[in-house]
């Protein structure tokens, strides 16, 4: 059976992949650059409209770091208003489980999710960085070791207070009197590592009942904890066969816990770039990436892996000579290159010879490289192709432009999608669940552990 | 001088019983249908800006815990994010939502509020709230219990001390709220070419904020919003909430009983202004009012909904009940006390906001003493207050 592809996209965010010298290029932080590509998002009948997260500025040297795009938005604030202009499409928010509490975040998602109708998703993040912890109340006290324990456990956690009140808890019966239906409402009480608290939750069951979820990690853990809990998983696999063998290895994940493989959808997050020829969207496609790695952005990005002030180096010249300080970084709140980083160093020289490239030819050819270059035709079917061959169930488009860089996308891309009949002609229901083709969640509402089941807190310590 | 009017917008309105009248709508509280109605009700009627409560906690009718009630409204949506949907279907009113300075991280609320005043093009405003309810502290499991409430005139100490630090602590919050606004310069994005660079550094601060309970680093993620300073606002009481509203406050809302106390209440305020040494223009003062309006026997409306809920209704503010053109007659009357206007909390929604807009503001505009048409401004503007530079802008 021909798999139905799946859409979506992303604002063009906080980073050098994000092209702000276009002439086309507009606001970053006006509402109207992020109602019309919802609004185009939503022409193209995608799923979701996606936006990041960053909750500190990067630093490079000790100084906040100039070069890429920055200045956001806070995520739910903008999605809310979304809600006003879109009627059809999901609206997704990265919110970070380090630096915010159950309570609040589910009660946030909740009430997206009541204000527009049923159409909100979460982007569930964690953060291990003091760097960023440093402007929240509570620090940056989290080991990157339970980076995925506090994720999971706030997961649980919103889950039971999302709970908490059935289905049908708000009656608004005039002639009873009553309010709330009896037992409509129910206590919570949570106790594991990170989280202990109790009491009773604000904010009435939303349309889709739990919001979709969305992980993104890449790791062992980050993959169970997708199979485990998300419905979207936010993919970086946009290679045909490494999207194929995450695809299996997630996908096989699944049943361990209880779960079918379309509880999953696998969506890679990719970027295209259009020509009338395929020599043409090529040329393009080369133009945008000098104009994505300037000389001073493959100089930062260089420095972000060797830990060492490289500005002294020519970007049109080799690589450097000298070898990376790995003790120590000269970029903050860079999250690429953590691990490993005399290992890149190798590759990439190896890389350099072997092609004989410069540091930003270098730049340019290891950092987010496009995924599909060509004719409408070529893109539509190549995008088909990994769909239809199970490296993917569909995509989250990432353009190069505000606000205009998914109107070629969704004008001369989709309709090719559509006639091939691998992609709806219309919305068939109110919800992001009905998009995705997932099942509504019905409350469990034994989730709450009883006191006496639950964990020691203090052995944990 | 004409007058500012608000509305306190609050559930089905500020009566328990008040989902039960016959002409309200309880079964859209959680659509956002409802609030969109009622805040272009609110922009017909020319008001200067609306707020929305919030509270980390379930409604209840105890002071100190929740209630097992089920004939009352209970269950709340995110105050901002009610504020930022209804934002693009408006274009004039003000957007003021409620958040905890307790439990919410200052960091958020910042973004959060400078983002709806980016998408309502300078129309928010912020309303800092203490949390002092014991059960909603549990709801976070981050702080040790707090005591229980006291609000009697012999109030237990350690009560009193509590509420004490809550506002120190809201008063750190508000700080650093501000300078995360300022902490982005208002020409920061500079899109350079040449150099590379998108922003001009130099035009964005730390706050380096250190206080006894919290230190935040800064800067902002979002940049500098067109009012540069949303508007302010906070309720008070008394001496302690009056110094902290002194504090960071454009607008304070206060709650006489009568004319004399609100001339009363205005000197207890401007001496809270200056005991903190305020440099900021005075707080504009707005006295709240509890609003039940007819034509005709608003007065039987209100007992009906106090039989409905078994109690008389009590309020921190004066309960009006009578006819919009009584309700012109007092306000005006009050407004020489050194008022700059009023906040209403209509009793019953839709009815007591159409009663308001439809009822009392041409009462108010028959007596010179309220705008016909919206000017130009935005939020502060209106409130007759600049826009500020930013505090880390060097002076050129």
């Amino acid at each position: 059976m021909t798999k139905q592809i799946h859409l979506a996209a992303h604002f063009p965010g906080v980073n050098n992949t994000t092209v702000w010298s276009d002439p086309a290029s507009g606001s970053q932080i006006d509402f109207d650059s992020f109602r019309h590509l919802a609004q185009t998002a939503e022409r193209g009948k995608f799923d979701f409209f996606f936006l990041a997260e960053g909750l500190r500025l990067r630093e490079a040297k000790g100084r906040i770091h100039d070069l890429d795009v920055v200045g956001r938005p806070e995520s739910l604030t903008v999605l809310s208003a979304l809600a006003a202009v879109t009627t059809h499409l999901g609206l997704a928010a990265t919110v970070n489980s380090t630096f915010n509490e159950p309570y609040e975040v589910a009660r946030r998602l909740a009430t997206l999710d009541h204000l527009s109708g049923g159409r909100a998703a979460w982007n569930v993040v964690t953060s291990f960085d003091a760097f960023t912890g440093e402007n929240f109340r509570r620090g940056g006290f989290l080991a990157e070791a339970d980076r995925y324990t506090r994720a999971k456990e706030f997961l649980r956690t919103a889950r039971e207070l999302w709970d908490s009140w059935a289905p049908d808890a708000v009656a608004a019966d005039r002639e009873s009197g009553r309010f709330l239906r009896p037992g409509g409402v129910v206590p919570f009480r949570h106790r594991d590592r990170h989280f202990d608290i109790e009491g009773l939750f604000t904010t009435p069951r939303g349309p889709q009942g739990h919001p979709v979820i969305i992980q993104a990690g890449d790791s062992d853990e980050g993959r169970e904890f997708a199979a485990s809990s998300a419905d979207v998983i936010f993919s970086r696999h946009s290679k045909l066969e490494e999207g194929r063998a995450f695809y299996r290895d997630v996908k096989g994940r699944l049943a361990a816990h209880g779960r079918r493989p379309e509880d999953l959808k696998i969506l890679p997050a990719v970027t295209y770039v259009l020509g009338d020829t395929e020599a043409e969207a090529r040329e393009r496609a080369v133009e945008i990436r000098r104009a994505q790695v300037g000389p001073q952005t493959a100089i930062y990005f260089l420095e972000a892996v060797w830990g060492r002030d490289l500005s002294g180096y020519d970007p049109d010249g080799p690589l450097p000579d000298i070898e990376p300080n790995l003790d120590e970084g000269v970029t903050k709140g860079h999250a690429a290159f953590r691990r490993d980083r005399g290992e890149v160093v190798a590759k990439w020289r190896a890389l350099a010879e072997e092609k004989n490239l410069s540091i930003r030819e270098l730049a340019i050819e290891v950092s987010a490289p496009q995924t599909f270059i060509g004719t409408p035709r070529a893109v539509a079917d190549e995008i088909d192709h990994f769909v239809q061959t199970d490296a993917a169930d569909g995509f989250i488009f990432v353009p190069h432009l505000t606000p205009g860089g998914l109107d070629d996308l969704v004008d001369k891309v989709v309709p090719l999608l559509q006639e091939k009949g691998v992609f709806r002609a219309d919305y068939t229901g109110p919800t992001l669940r009905d998009h995705l083709g997932l099942s509504p969640r019905t409350p469990n509402r034994t989730e709450t552990p009883h006191p006496t089941e639950t964990p020691n807190r203090t052995e944990e310590i | 001088m004409t007058l500012h009017l608000a509305v306190a917008l609050d559930g089905a309105g500020w009566h328990p019983a008040a989902w039960r009248a016959e002409d309200a709508q309880p079964d859209r509280l959680f659509t956002p249908g409802y609030w969109a109605d009622l805040v272009a009700e609110a922009e017909r009627g020319l008001l200067d800006f609306v707020t929305f409560e919030d509270a980390l906690g379930l409604q209840s009718s105890l002071l100190n815990e929740p209630d097992e009630r089920l004939d009352q409204v209970r269950g709340r949506l995110d105050a901002v994010l009610i504020a930022s949907r209804v934002a693009p279907l408006t274009s004039r009113i003000g957007l003021v939502p409620t958040t905890s300075t307790t439990h919410t991280e200052p960091f958020h609320v910042a973004i959060g509020i400078a983002s709806l005043d980016h998408i309502s093009r300078g129309r928010a405003g912020w309303r800092p709230q203490i949390s002092a309810r014991p059960d909603q502290v549990a709801h976070f499991g981050r702080r040790a219990p707090f005591p229980p409430q006291d609000y009697s005139p012999d109030r237990d100490p350690a009560f009193r001390r509590h509420v004490r630090d809550l506002f120190a602590e809201a008063a750190d919050v508000v700080e650093v709220v501000r300078r995360l606004w300022d902490s982005w310069e208002d020409d920061a994005e500079i899109r350079d070419v040449a150099t590379g660079r998108f922003i001009d550094r130099d035009k964005l601060h730390y706050i380096d904020f250190q206080g006894d309970r919290f230190s935040v680093k800064g800067p902002s993620i979002t940049p500098r919003s067109p009012q540069g300073q949303p508007l302010v606002t906070s309720l008070a009481h008394d001496t302690v909430p009056y110094e902290f509203t002194a504090q960071g406050s454009d607008v304070v809302y206060v709650t006489p009983r009568d004319r004399e106390d609100a001339t009363a209440i205005v000197e207890r305020v401007r001496a809270a202004e200056a005991a903190v040494g305020r440099t900021e223009p005075p707080l504009r003062i707005l006295a709240d009012l509890v609003v039940f309006l007819d034509a005709r026997d608003a007065a039987g409306r209100k007992t009906r909904l106090d039989d409905l809920d078994g109690a008389e209704l009590e309020s921190d503010a004066r309960i009006f009940t009578g006819t919009p053109g009584e309700l012109a007659a007092l306000l005006l009357g009050w407004r020489d006390a050194g008022l700059a206007g009023f906040r209403l909390r209509p009793g019953a929604l839709p009815h007591d906001l159409a009663a308001i807009t439809r009822g009392l503001v041409p009462e108010l505009q028959a007596a010179g003493a309220f705008r016909t048409a919206y000017d130009t401004g935005d939020l502060r503007g209106r409130l007759g207050l600049a826009r500020p530079a930013s505090r880390y802008a060097k002076a050129s």
